[in-house]
């Protein structure tokens, strides 16, 4: 570019200082909010990740039980031909078990893309509390297993993880459940299962995750506590907990797993299929309002370059019949609306910025569901490329007609007057 | 002496508002150094045809020549880089961009062609400004200047870039008797001393008469006599 076109277009820049400025700050205001609503958006994405990583594994492979009645025992018993109807068919006695656990288990520790395998025994339980029956789920667990899966270890209250493993008895329980039982360390606390065994257990410690149906309901204890409980055998495992090396592989891998050992393998991202959905919903939304405001923008500034053009015919014809090129005209002007484009992407780089910091420091009430004490906001670079970049793009594309207009002006009509 | 420009047949005819003949097969050749007046009644097409010579308006029939190169048919590429080096043109309506100073105004065409640093291109304007009587001017906007002034910094950017041809459509209509002698001697010594060729219209007699030569024009013809 010759420098003269550069100075040319500065100055018409210069020479209209107002209308350079709101251009610039129709610019700037759409980048700041793309920054702020990306980066506030992308926060919330990111915490609820967190926090549903914190209690799903990356695969849990369980017995699903089946709800298909299309075969079933009647026809064994009914063989001459007959139409048989059978009313409301139920399964028989199921065990929503793995059979062959152990074998699975040896299997995936093998693999290298494994990180952890835990396997769970998981029932519903009743917390008696006086004549009072709490309704929660108990899950036995090789607790140092377990930790390394969700990091429990960091989320004790009262307490230590390795204390279940010195008892026999002893059971780790969430906070808000202990609350509501109004137990602490040391107490003993019944437990009863649906089918009317109960056993007895002592508090050897309290945890909170920060999710509030987690830390309502769920106590852990030792496997063989389950089992006992539950009257089975030692080889009794109802879930297999996995954590990945690679989370990114959770979902090829699911479908791998369940292929190979033929029980129901679930992914984190299906097991929260209801809450990712609403990760796309806020993306959608945040994407759909930057575009918008970026598109009023450019039409900001392509307003303000066709009016400048309308105006500037003469200087156009001028530059012409001196020999500027039609090159040259185009870079007058698109320079321009570059120069407002650039300009006010940086302002607007800056200002987003400043905005999501003070957002960073307004206080989130506690709830709950979600222990987080600020809005959770994201600051990574690559938002703020993008925003300068799709900010500049469209300035260019808003400057790109308004100038190719101005390079195909006929400077004789002009000059004729 | 060497012919710098020649043109053939030239027709230029106006569709708008109505078909509108203005120039009628029109020959003529011009040398080297030559200082030429083109004269003739309001409307008989010499601005019209200043526009053809000057490359800028290509709608038409005929050929020009300048250098013995046939322009007729050239690229607008090709034709802004040609006027550019070696076209000066002062418009019958003295245009100047508004947003810059005299000086800038005379700078632009040279800091176009990048022949001269702008250190020697600012000497060189302020040069021409002097010559034209206009120095003190020079800082100032121009469109805070009077006709004539701006005039005389429409005529010193055209010899900026020291053209082989210089056109000027009535280059002194605004100026005093003494501007118009002042204007006139430059002329004179560009095409005598320099060896630049000058093409003007002019309405003054006087002009007309002390140039070289006079192509005078009659409702798009040239009168020969
Ligand atoms: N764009 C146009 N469309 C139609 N007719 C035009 C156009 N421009 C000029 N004319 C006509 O062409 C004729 C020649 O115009 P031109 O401007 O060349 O005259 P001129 O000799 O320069 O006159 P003057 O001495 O007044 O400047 C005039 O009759 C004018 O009305
Ligand atoms: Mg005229």
């Amino acid at each position: 570019m010759f420098p003269v076109n550069f100075e040319i277009s500065k100055t018409h820049l210069l020479s209209r200082k107002k209308q350079t400025l709101v251009a610039m700050l129709g610019v700037t205001f759409g980048i700041a909010m793309f920054i702020l609503m990306i980066s506030f958006m992308q926060g919330v994405n990111r915490f609820l990740e967190n926090t549903l990583l914190q209690a799903t594994p990356d695969i849990h492979i369980y017995n699903d039980i089946k709800t298909d009645y299309s075969q079933s025992i009647a026809g064994d018993y009914y063989k001459n031909g007959e139409l048989t109807i059978v009313r409301h068919p139920k399964p028989k006695q199921i065990t929503p078990n793995i059979k062959n656990a152990e074998q699975i288990i040896t299997d995936l520790q093998k693999n290298t893309d494994v990180a952890v395998v835990s396997p769970h025994i998981s029932t519903q339980v009743f917390y008696n509390y006086g004549p009072v029956q709490i309704n929660g789920l108990i899950d036995g667990v090789d607790i140092m297993q377990e930790a390394r899966l969700f990091g429990i270890a960091n989320k004790m209250v009262t307490g230590k993880i390795e204390n279940i493993r010195t008892t026999n008895d002893g059971i780790i329980m969430g906070q808000g459940l202990a609350d509501k039982l109004n137990v602490k360390m040391g107490d003993m606390i019944s437990l009863a299962t649906p089918m009317g065994t109960s056993m007895r257990f002592r508090i050897v410690g309290t945890f909170q995750i920060g999710i509030g149906t987690i830390d309502n309901l769920k106590s852990y204890v030792n496997t063989v506590s389950v089992q006992q409980l539950l009257g089975k055998d030692r080889n009794y495992i109802t879930d297999i907990n996995i954590k990945l090396k690679d989370i990114k592989n959770a979902k090829p891998f699911a479908a791998v797993f369940q292929k190979k050992y033929n029980y129901k393998s679930e992914d984190w991202e299906t097991s929260n299929a209801s809450i990712m959905s609403t990760f796309i919903i806020r993306n959608i939304l945040t994407y759909v309002v930057s575009i918008t405001l970026l598109v009023v923008a450019g039409f900001g500034i392509y307003n303000i370059m066709s009016m400048t053009i309308n105006s500037k015919m003469k200087d156009i014809a001028i530059l012409k019949a001196q020999g500027f090129a039609s090159k040259d005209i185009i870079q007058i002007f698109l320079s321009q609306s570059l120069i407002i484009g650039i300009l006010g992407a940086l302002s607007g780089m800056a200002i987003g910025f400043g905005l999501s910091l003070l957002l960073s420091y307004v206080p989130f009430p506690k709830t709950d569901f979600a222990s987080m004490k600020y809005l959770p906001i994201i600051f990574e670079l690559k938002y703020y490329l993008g925003a300068v970049f799709f900010g500049i793009i469209t300035t260019f594309i808003a400057g790109v007609m308004p100038s190719i207009k101005a390079s195909k002006v006929d400077p004789v009509v002009i000059l004729r007057g | 002496m060497k012919e710098i420009l020649r043109i053939e047949k030239l027709n230029k005819i106006f569709h708008e508002p109505e078909d509108f003949q203005v120039l009628k097969d029109i020959s003529f050749s011009i040398n080297k150094g030559e200082f030429v007046t083109i004269t003739g009644k309001s409307g008989c097409g010499k601005s019209t045809l200043l526009y053809l010579l000057s490359t800028l308006d290509t709608e038409y029939d005929g050929k020009i020549f300048i250098n013995d190169t046939l322009i007729t048919g050239s690229s607008q590429n090709e034709l802004a880089r040609f006027r550019n080096k070696s076209i000066g043109f002062v418009f019958q309506f003295h245009f100047l961009l508004p947003e810059f100073t005299a000086l800038q105004n005379v700078m632009i065409p040279a800091l176009r062609l990048g022949k001269y640093n702008e250190k020697e291109i600012k000497d060189r304007a302020y040069e021409k400004l002097k010559q034209m009587g206009m120095e003190t001017f020079a800082e100032k906007l121009s469109s805070k200047l009077s006709g004539g002034q701006q005039q005389r910094v429409a005529i010193a950017r055209a010899l900026i870039n020291e053209p082989a041809l210089i056109m000027a459509d009535e280059p002194t209509g605004n100026l005093d008797t003494a501007n118009t002698q002042n204007v006139f001697d430059i002329f004179k010594e560009l095409t005598s001393v320099n060896g630049q060729t000058i093409i003007a219209v002019s309405h003054d007699e006087d002009f007309a008469r002390n140039s070289g030569r006079i192509i005078h024009m009659v409702d798009g013809q040239i009168e020969t006599n």
